[in-house]
């Protein structure tokens, strides 16, 4: 490895080398405070090696990652999401009182995960990525290891992702048994060029089984509900941003620049998983009185959304993919903020009922959490709304009618749901029987994270351009 | 200056709601003087252009500024007559539902006042937007504020009307979206220039069955807000469910912005299309008419009698529209401002009676006329100006449309003449229930106070100086619908629809 390639995976090595001064730091002197500072700084400084760019042209570093401005932008935003997931994590954990310092081991070495599958261009650094990543994962849901829902829910995300990779690694042995070679690249151009054999189309489907389900597509999407309420609230806003956005990234990166899908069965298959996720999530989040199953759902829909442009094809859907993204986590870290934020100590604040009247009690929080729910539903004056029109763009480029008419349908139903948690905010408190859960007083860094959030959905929502050019001359491919 | 006038509103809004953490009576000052302010702006503008001597096009004033060049998208507002003349009803209604709602909203006023606000920002905005995506942003952002009204204070059946509300607006926008990106696509393949600007889209070349499907999706966009019978189903409901302030913006302005967008868009952008649906959507204008009308009958509910009414109304709007000459549409656009005064001074009433009697039942109502005889006789006259009397505003507009639709269909305009008389049936038969009688019930109640009667007397004087000299209004529409006369008789320039790359950098 070159010194220059060196210098390009900075924001790789600097999370890792952050990760190691804290497994060290904690095994001698435990403290909450330090251990956040030094999680912030490590991310902050990988941030800040992306952001600086020592040359703006592609690095391969070896065969395995390859820097190029389409991954300094993930890379960026991964970094930005999981800086911000501390903040969240910091409050919460400290309202809940276990030991928390392991935490943020844990939440860095699932970024450095992220950030390798964003960069990988090879079949070994995508297993190797997705496998730091998930196994950050189990640990992360699973860690308030006195709660039983988080631990069933860190098991049953063990046993349903250890499956799935179980399925990505066959599917990846049969492609190469196939065509011999490992590099993405590569495996696509063949796509392409040359009919594909039955072996290499089964390995194909068994990637995309291991993808569909940690996206979370219909029908892989058993885990996401429990998971979703299980894990602690700021794993859940990780779970939900980084880890699907890493590998959405990784799937638009290979798939959309080819036009790979044109026509193909590939195209087909995507298609329906799109559309039974749109469908099926939308519909059983219809049916949800718990805050955060239905924002998993809900979650399950938006990965149906984000395929429409992704089949899309162009340069339009990687634009309008990654708008969408950056509006998604966003969002999402908004929130799932105010869920960890109002969580008093052991119990989490997720059921619907807990947010009777919140909208008098606590304006503020109420008013960021409307404001998010409504960026879901893609209301105007939030980023959501330009980047469902950034979806809906992207397919009507390519007179894809069929499939934007159900997401149009779709995101008429979704509406309904975000409206019925909006309005039992903004219930009146009379109406009651009983006094509500008052909600935690949120801990300032959470406010502070929540509040920075909202003020950059409406800027986004207001005035896009920069953004969009920012997306444009990085992560175009 | 168009921008700051918005920016007037909706700054007026924050302030309003701020200012209601410490006090009752500063949001509904501050609101009040916000309108207030803007109304005079725009009244020094409207009579200006009154007496503008030398001929000029259409447009009174423009902003343009470039907001998202990646997609073409520019923030681009300008007035026209018709314009002008529904952005100075929406503020004239504006302050009236101000003033109605002085006494009765007393639980956070500063939020009430807020949503107000902004429901006229957006208003204002829609009737201003140039550019497709900008309308459209402005289109789904004032169901915003109007739910949150809708959902806090209005009554017993609140959450049910307001989603109702919501979701069917919301999904009938959508797919105007649709069919805005699908002009803005076909725009591009013809000429290669990715733009949402209005003016460059007008005269786009679509192949006639591409246009029809187009047209279609603006048009049942419109249609759900205007309501067109089949899809009036969440109007009773929003209107009767919203408070009084609620169901004045709702009746008197967003249907309007359903007819306003029809009146810009649908045959300027697509004329042959239209054309093609024009008799169709007059046959649906008529059923509108006399279907609105029975149904208002049949209802034992004020306030949702006088939801019905407006249907019925409103048809007179689409068959005035759709008969697109300029008779009719000048009698579409006096409708417009003609219903939004007398339906919206109607639901004050309404809302005065409920406050009084808690009850909108009309079985529990009669003989109010001698323990209220100022009501009654704002009453009478509201009632008079709904089923057209000659002398008052409503007349004016509905001969209008019934001579314009003449020229164009015969039978149409003979079947739409019986919705007078059915306008003249449940409007005197209100009258009967509510007013005249003998007082069964023995109710007795507060007659207008000072502050209703200054409202009533504005919506009573408007109604009247524009019955009876309607020649400002028409005066001030007529460039306008002149122009957009024009627009949908210019030629589209026939290029090959599939001529253009698809879109790659998004650059403009």
């Amino acid at each position: 490895m070159t010194g220059a390639g060196v210098l390009a995976i900075l924001p790789l090595i600097i999370p890792s080398v952050a990760a190691v001064l804290l497994v060290l730091l904690i095994s001698f002197w435990r403290n909450h405070f330090a251990a956040a500072a030094i999680t912030l700084a490590g991310l902050a400084l990988a941030f800040a090696a992306t952001c600086w760019r020592p040359s703006t042209d592609a690095q391969q570093v070896t065969q395995l990652l390859l820097m190029d401005g389409y991954a300094a932008f993930f890379n960026g935003l991964i970094l930005a999401a999981a800086a911000a997931t501390v903040l969240i994590a910091y409050g919460y954990l400290r309202a809940w009182g276990g030991m928390p310092e392991e935490y943020y081991v844990l939440l860095l070495l699932a970024t450095i995960g992220s950030q390798v599958l964003v960069a990988s261009t090879h079949l070994i650094s995508f297993f190797i990525g997705l496998e730091i990543l998930s196994v950050s994962l189990y640990g992360l849901t699973a860690y308030p290891r006195t709660r039983l829902v988080s631990l069933e829910a860190g098991v049953k995300y063990l046993v349903l992702a250890a499956t799935s990779a179980a399925f990505l690694l066959f599917g990846m042995a049969l492609v190469y048994a196939e065509l011999g070679t490992m590099e993405l690249g590569e495996i696509i151009r063949r796509v392409t060029t040359q009919p594909a054999g039955l072996v290499f189309s089964g390995g194909l489907a068994l990637l995309v089984v291991g993808i569909g389900f940690k996206l979370g597509l219909v029908p892989f999407h058993l885990w996401v509900a429990d998971v979703y309420q299980g894990a602690p609230a700021p794993t859940t806003a990780f779970i939900a941003t980084v880890s699907k956005g890493a590998i959405f990234a990784l799937l638009v990166r290979y798939f959309v620049p080819l036009n790979a899908l044109a026509g193909a069965a590939q195209f087909w298959m995507f298609g329906v998983l799109a559309i039974a996720s749109m469908f099926a999530g939308n519909l059983l989040a219809l049916l949800q009185n718990n805050l955060k199953r239905m924002l998993a759902y809900s979650s399950v829909a938006h990965m149906g959304y984000l395929l429409v442009a992704f089949l899309a094809g162009g340069e339009l859907a990687v634009t309008a993919v990654s708008f969408y993204l950056v509006a998604y986590f966003i969002t999402t870290l908004a929130a799932f903020g105010v869920i960890a934020a109002l969580s008093p100590g052991q119990r989490e604040f997720e059921s619907l009922s807990d947010y009777e009247a919140l909208a008098w009690r606590q304006p503020w929080t109420a008013a960021v959490l409307s404001i998010s729910l409504f960026s879901l539903a893609g209301i105007p004056l939030t980023a959501g709304f330009i980047g469902k029109f950034y979806v809906i763009a992207a397919g009507a480029n390519v007179r894809l009618w069929a499939l934007l008419i159900i997401l149009v349908a779709n995101s008429a139903i979704g509406l309904y749901y975000y409206l019925r948690a909006i309005l039992v905010m903004y219930r009146r408190p009379a109406e009651e029987q009983a006094g509500p859960a008052a909600g935690a007083a949120p801990h300032v860094a959470a406010r502070v994270v929540v509040s920075v959030m909202t003020v950059l959905l409406l800027w986004f929502g207001l005035y896009p351009a920069p953004l969009i050019r920012l997306i444009q001359r990085l992560a175009a491919l | 200056m168009l921008t700051l006038l918005i920016l007037l509103l909706m700054l007026g809004g924050v302030a309003a709601w701020i200012s209601g953490r410490w006090s009752q009576t500063w949001p509904r000052w501050i609101s009040m003087g916000t309108a207030l302010l803007h109304i005079i702006i725009l009244l020094v503008l409207w009579v200006h252009d009154l007496y503008r001597t030398e001929p000029g096009t259409a447009w009174l004033e423009e902003t343009r500024r470039v907001w998202v060049p990646q997609l073409g998208i520019t923030y681009h507002l300008a007035i026209d007559g018709l314009s002008l003349l529904l952005v100075l009803l929406s503020n004239f209604l504006g302050i009236l539902a101000i003033a109605s709602s002085w006494e009765g909203i007393q639980k956070r006023v500063g939020f009430f006042h807020f949503n107000l606000m902004w429901i006229l920002a957006a208003l204002v905005g829609i009737f201003e937007a140039m550019d497709l995506f900008l309308f459209y942003f402005f289109w789904e952002l004032v169901l915003v504020p109007l739910y949150f009204l809708i959902a806090i204070w209005g009554y017993e059946n609140r959450y049910y009307a307001a989603i109702k509300f919501f979701l069917f607006t919301q999904a009938s926008g959508l797919f105007l979206l649709l069919a805005i990106l699908g002009l803005y696509f076909a725009h591009a393949r013809a000429t290669g220039v990715y733009t949402f600007n209005y003016f460059d889209l007008l005269g786009t070349p679509i192949a006639g069955g591409a246009a029809f499907v187009l047209m279609l999706g603006f048009f049942v966009a419109f249609a759900v807000k205007l309501p067109v019978v089949p899809f009036h189903t969440w109007l009773p409901d929003a209107h009767t469910e919203a408070p009084t302030a609620g169901s004045v913006d709702l009746a008197g302005l967003v249907l309007k912005i359903g007819a306003y967008g029809m009146i810009r868009f649908i045959p300027p952008l697509f004329p042959q299309a239209a054309s093609e649906f024009a008799t169709f959507a007059m046959i649906l204008g008529v059923i509108g008419i006399i279907y609105g009308a029975i149904v208002a009958f049949a209802q034992t509910d004020l306030k949702r009698l006088v939801a019905y009414t407006s249907i019925s109304h409103m048809g007179f709007v689409l068959l005035g529209i759709f008969a697109w000459n300029e008779l009719a549409l000048q009698g579409a656009v006096m409708v417009m401002i003609a219903h939004g005064l007398s339906t919206g001074g109607l639901f004050i009433l309404v809302g005065d009676l409920q406050n009084r009697l808690h009850t909108r039942e009309l079985s529990r109502m009669g003989g109010l006329w001698a323990a209220a005889p100022r009501m009654g006789g704002v009453g009478l006259f509201l009632a008079m100006a709904t089923l057209g009397l000659p002398g008052l505003a409503n007349f004016v507009g509905e001969i209008m449309v019934l001579f314009g639709v003449y020229q164009a269909n015969v039978t149409l305009a003979a079947i739409a003449t019986g919705g007078f008389v059915v306008a003249t049936i449940y409007s005197v038969w209100m009258m009967q229930r509510v007013y005249f009688g003998p007082n069964v019930h023995e109710l007795r109640l507060r007659d207008s106070n000072a502050r209703e009667m200054t409202i009533f007397g504005a919506v009573i004087a408007v109604t009247v100086w524009l019955g009876v000299h309607p020649a400002p209004v028409i005066s001030t529409a007529k460039p306008a619908l002149d122009t957009l006369q024009d627009y949908a008789r210019r030629p589209a320039t026939t290029v090959s629809v599939r001529d253009a790359a698809p879109l790659e950098r998004g650059e403009s």
